[in-house]
């Protein structure tokens, strides 16, 4: 069973072979208040880590996702465009924005684990 | 860069409703259906001949589908509007205290002068010589703008404050291309408009922000760090939006022009500065005015707006087309690069027509009424009135950057509200049921919560002491725990609060017919 | 000083409230020797009674549309304003009102906007239509930028008979956007043959129709080879009344469509304030420019209405929003609105209709003039024709025979010698027979010369 990792900036990504799973944590969809929009990118679209791979929008934000590692896009979360609400609702399950096909599974060991993640968000709130 | 405000969209439950009756309204207060609901295609409230038979020239081209656009009589339409003009707040109104906006009063005298038939009643490209009265007026606005920021070149044809940012960065854009150079980055200070980065990313700049000092100013050294040949401009606005004189502009000015490049300055708050500080002497290159805050020009709902820009010597050859040059005993506009001056370059042109007279008229008739001592006064009177509501509120209210002088606005932040589960928007909602628009809220976003007033030299002193008073009164009524005032409000408006996330995840973005019932069988 | 309600006893006792001596020391932070003691070098403070003498002087010394036989067009258009629009737009709540941040006092200003909003959709045969932008030729601007952002391509094919200043606006974002633009020559008799320079990496077709010449197009043959090549149509109209009349860009294919809105409501004073319509397939909202109203209600579950998907815009986006645009051009589109209203479809039709027969009326009657010729095969209000010699002197010669004849054509580009003895000619519900019968005596006289 996969487990979760977690960036700084609160992105999640979870490995199954060498397909990962992206999205935003359960922390960043409280801080944004309600989701009215996730603007997904294009199926091929290739990112490096760290690099911005979606918007997500609030009513009077919008925020910037980016890749937790490199990979190539190979599924986009078509649900999200007739729901946004998912990502409030279940922002670690069916509120996943992405699927990449993941360039080199290394690049996940320097991100958190849950435990580490949960310590990191008591620091900062 | 998350939402830190974490202010939700979606209201809460709202208490017990207030008493109905049977139309909803409230007295004075109608609730006014669309016109798409109470008017009809075949009614129209204006008589107009029907022509004589002929034969149309169209084409195949005739428009011939019901295009479904509601009419109304004169009398219905005239309840229509005024009774939605019965629903909105106006400087005329009350205090209007957004910081950055400069509600000001709006002379009446403009309105009169701008409707002389002279002014609106011709057309921009009627021949020159039947406007020599025209091309006056614009040049004796441009004497007072020229005379105001200590600058010696304008482009009068940008149609509001972000049209003329565009200008100004395009002209600082075209300069550098004719010295052969392509700079690819502009500096930002992190409490800038979000108009400024928006413009430079427009014309392809990287937006490079600056931090800002604790006190909300930018710091040259900061500045000089972030310079260098790729640089092309930093924009400023002076004051900033913090509402704080930028003391170190000077040393900017001239470290960004030792580096090559320019200093934009986004003029939006001039109105603490006219008559008193002239941009030109700052070292400034380029400032848009907007004459819809510092000139008076009225908001009309959103617009619309003027924004002229004036233009250091060194950005002088690039101003855009159209635009007049003063000869003996006249004014020629300028049209065409092949008719512009020797030595000028325009960079091109930034909207049809010559640009919005009807605001001239407007800015001039307030300018000639203040005179240059009454444009001094009343930039006076602005920062005199901020710094009296900060002194009213400083007890009460968090200053992010202490308890200092400010210009014509003051910042405060939500400090003071921590603990009291009641939030920055909560406090804007409950001053409107005290019957105050609120200031701006959550902008700059370099504070957390802002709250940014800006009273404008318009109020009188017993205006302001109301406001004051009332502000305490709410600032105490939020540290004894009356949440709900704040969260339960606005309840006297005539709408609550707004579920603003329906809005945005289920877009209504006009109305549509209604289906036709489908047919029941018999 | 009237507007300033401080008397010199409020700013001594406001002054002590703060605890300084005097107002320059809020001043302090302005460099030493920038801060200036003297008022400016301006003429000093007066009364309404000279400010009107002046204005009224320099107002005095322009030939007003309404004082002599007038056919000036090309992208402003003079109209009757009914009485009312002016009255309803100069009321307090509208004219002092600002951007509706705080909509629960500013349902006004939201009800008009979605109004105008719907109106516009309609005229246009859109499906959404954003609050308004600052005039056609700003709006023709946008629409390029956003058709670039949608086809992530960065050149615009600009038709030859685009208005100039429109071509010209939109030529300067694209230069200095480092965007390519290709602009063929006018072809004044109205015959372009667009589709040739359309290629993948053309992001959108400019067409203009009613053109500038007057000449009116079926825009569904260009529509097709833009989309064959994955570009966008983009319409632009420049007399909002055609639209009466002549089938909508939106039922011939365009996907975006912008307008000049001046024609209803709003005078024409000398060139702005203008209104920019703007309009697009639902599909493409979130690229749109400018403001949007929408419904929604309120907690006590009353319609209600809002500016919405806001996090297009440069306030939230910053550096990243759909255009840097921030005010709309409210007042103006609210008169638009009320005109609209006032008029209703069928007084709408009926206007459009006047219109055409006073145009129709007018190009017969000046073709016959020897010497000049009419080019067109079809128009709604405007149409061009050609005069022996060179036409902006002739339309001299007819302002000082006191009738305002029309736009020559070098006024707008005098790059096409080949067409400087064309003159645009407009006529609207305004002009009367004895108007024309003043314009075909005038250039008759003129030519004979």
């Amino acid at each position: 069973m996969a487990s979760i990792r977690y960036t700084s900036d609160h992105e999640w990504i979870r490995l199954d072979g060498d397909v990962g799973t992206v999205g935003i944590s359960d922390y960043a969809q409280t801080q944004l208040g309600d989701v009215v929009y996730v603007e997904l990118p294009a199926i091929g679209k290739k990112v490096g880590k760290g690099d911005e791979a979606a918007v997500v929008e609030s009513v009077k934000a919008a925020s910037e996702v980016y890749a937790p590692v490199s990979g190539e896009v190979i599924a986009v979360n078509t649900e999200l465009d007739g729901a946004p609400a998912t990502v409030n609702e279940d922002a670690e399950g069916k509120g996943w924005f992405l699927k990449l096909k993941v360039a080199d599974a290394a690049e996940l060991e320097s991100l958190m684990d849950e435990a580490q993640y949960k310590a990191f968000l008591e620091t900062i709130q | 860069m998350l939402n830190r405000e974490g202010r939700p969209t979606t209201p809460p439950a709202a208490a017990s409703a207030t008493a109905g009756t049977f139309t909803g309204n409230r007295a004075l207060r109608i609730e006014e259906a669309l016109i798409f609901e109470i008017g009809r295609p075949e009614v129209s409230g204006v008589d107009i001949a029907e022509p004589n038979k002929f034969a149309p020239r169209l084409g195949a081209l005739e428009r011939t589908a019901p295009i479904g656009l509601p009419g109304l009589s004169e009398p219905e339409t005239v309840r229509h509007y005024v009774r939605l003009s019965r629903t909105n707040y106006g400087i005329d109104s009350g205090i209007y205290p957004l910081g950055s906006c400069t509600m000001k009063h709006n002379p009446r005298l403009n309105e009169k002068l701008a409707r002389l038939p002279g002014f609106a009643d011709v057309h921009p490209l009627q021949p020159v010589s039947t406007v020599p009265g025209a091309l006056e007026l614009i040049g004796e606005l441009a004497r007072w703008l020229i005379e105001l920021t200590g600058m010696p070149a304008l482009a009068l044809s940008p149609k509001a404050g972000a049209h003329g940012e565009l200008c100004g960065i395009m002209a600082i854009k075209a300069a550098l291309a004719a010295r052969g150079e392509r700079r690819s980055a502009i500096l930002v200070p992190e409490s800038a408009h979000g108009t400024n980065p928006a413009t430079a990313a427009l014309l392809g700049y990287r937006v490079e922000p600056v931090p800002t000092r604790p006190d909300g100013t930018v710091d040259v050294n900061e500045v000089k760090q972030r310079l260098s040949g790729d640089v092309a401009a930093i924009m400023l606005t002076n004051p900033n939006t913090c509402g704080l004189f930028e003391r170190d502009i000077e040393d900017i000015a001239e470290a960004v022009h030792a580096a090559g490049a320019f200093l934009y300055a986004d003029g939006a708050n001039f109105n603490a500065l006219m008559g008193r500080v002239r941009p030109g002497d700052l070292g400034i290159d380029a400032m848009h005015i907007n004459l819809h805050k510092t000139f008076s020009t009225p908001h009309g709902g959103g617009g619309p707006g003027a924004g002229p820009v004036a233009f250091s010597a060194a950005l002088a050859p690039f101003v855009p087309l159209p635009y007049l040059v003063s000869e003996p005993g006249r004014w020629r506009l300028v049209e065409h690069a092949g008719d512009a001056p020797a030595g000028a370059q325009p960079f091109g042109r930034l909207t049809a027509f010559h640009g919005q007279m009807g605001m001239f008229v407007r800015a001039l008739a307030y300018m000639l009424s203040h005179g240059g001592d009454g444009l001094k006064q009343a930039a006076e009177d602005a920062v005199l009135n901020a710094n009296y509501v900060r002194a009213g509120l400083a007890d009460v209210m968090s200053l992010p950057y202490g308890d200092r002088a400010c210009m014509h606005e003051v910042l405060f932040d939500d400090e003071w509200l921590h603990g009291t589960g009641i939030t920055t928007l909560d406090f804007a909602k409950a001053m409107i049921d005290e019957g105050f628009h609120p200031m701006t809220v959550y902008f700059p976003l370099v504070v957390h919560g802002a709250m940014l007033i800006e009273p404008t030299e318009s109020e009188s002193k017993a205006a302001l002491d109301l406001f004051i008073a009332t502000l305490r009164d709410l600032a105490f009524a939020a540290r004894r725990g009356e949440v709900a005032r704040f969260t339960e409000a606005p309840r006297y408006a005539p709408r609550r609060r707004l579920d603003e996330t329906r809005a945005a995840r289920q877009p209504v973005l006009r109305w549509s017919a209604p289906a036709p019932k489908a047919e029941v069988a018999e | 000083m009237r507007y300033l309600p401080l008397t010199p006893e409020d700013r001594c006792e406001m002054l002590a409230r703060i605890g300084v001596h005097d107002v320059d020391a809020l001043f302090a932070d302005v460099p030493a020797g920038k801060l200036r003691r003297a008022p400016p070098d301006l003429p000093g403070y007066r009364g309404e009674i000279e400010i009107e003498r002046l204005l009224g002087a320099m107002a005095a010394k322009n030939v007003a549309a309404g004082t002599a036989p007038f056919f000036v067009g090309c992208g402003a258009y003079r109209h009757h304003v009914p009485a009312t629009v002016d009255h309803l737009v100069q009321r307090s709540e509208f004219l002092t009102s600002y951007t509706p941040y705080q909509p629960e006092i500013a349902q006004g200003t939201l009800q008009y906007l979605f109004e105008f909003q719907t109106q516009v959709a309609m005229l246009t045969g859109m499906e959404v239509a954003n609050a308004s932008m600052y005039d056609g030729s700003t709006a023709a601007a946008e629409a390029v930028l956003m058709a670039h952002r949608i086809t992530k391509r960065r050149k615009a094919l600009l038709a030859g008979n685009l208005h100039p200043h429109y071509r010209e606006t939109i030529a300067t974002v694209s230069r200095l956007a480092d965007d390519a633009v290709i602009t063929p020559a006018p072809q004044p008799a109205g015959r372009e043959d667009l589709a040739r320079l359309i290629d993948d990496t053309v992001s959108c077709v400019v067409v203009q129709t009613p053109d500038v010449f007057g000449n009116l197009h079926d825009l569904s043959v260009i529509a097709a080879s833009a989309h064959a090549a994955g570009a966008l149509l983009i319409a632009v109209v420049t007399e909002a009344v055609s639209l009466g009349l002549v089938t909508a860009p939106g039922d011939m294919g365009a996907d975006i469509v912008v307008a000049e809105g001046q024609s209803l409501g709003n005078p024409l004073t000398f060139g702005g304030p203008y209104v920019g319509l703007f309009a697009s397939r639902q599909k493409y909202v979130r690229q749109m420019p400018g403001r949007l109203a929408g419904e929604t209600v309120d907690v006590e579950g009353r319609r209600s209405y809002v500016l919405t998907l806001s996090a297009r815009e440069q306030h939230i986006r910053r550096e990243k929003a759909t255009s840097n645009i921030c005010t709309n051009s409210g007042l103006c589109a609210l008169a638009f609105s009320i005109h609209l209203t006032l008029l209703g479809e069928a007084g709408l039709r009926r206007l459009a209709r006047l219109n055409h027969a006073n145009a129709v009326a007018l190009a017969d009657a000046l073709a016959r003039v020897p010497g000049v010729t009419l080019l067109n095969d079809t128009f709604f209000n405007e149409f061009t024709i050609r005069v022996p010699g060179d036409a902006a002197q002739v339309i001299e010669a007819l302002a000082r025979k006191g009738v305002l004849g029309g736009v020559p054509f070098a006024r707008l580009d005098p790059s096409r010698s080949e067409l400087a003895d064309l003159i645009v000619v407009a006529a609207t519900e305004v002009n009367t027979p004895a108007d024309r019968e003043a314009y075909v005596k005038a250039l008759a006289e003129v030519i004979r010369c």
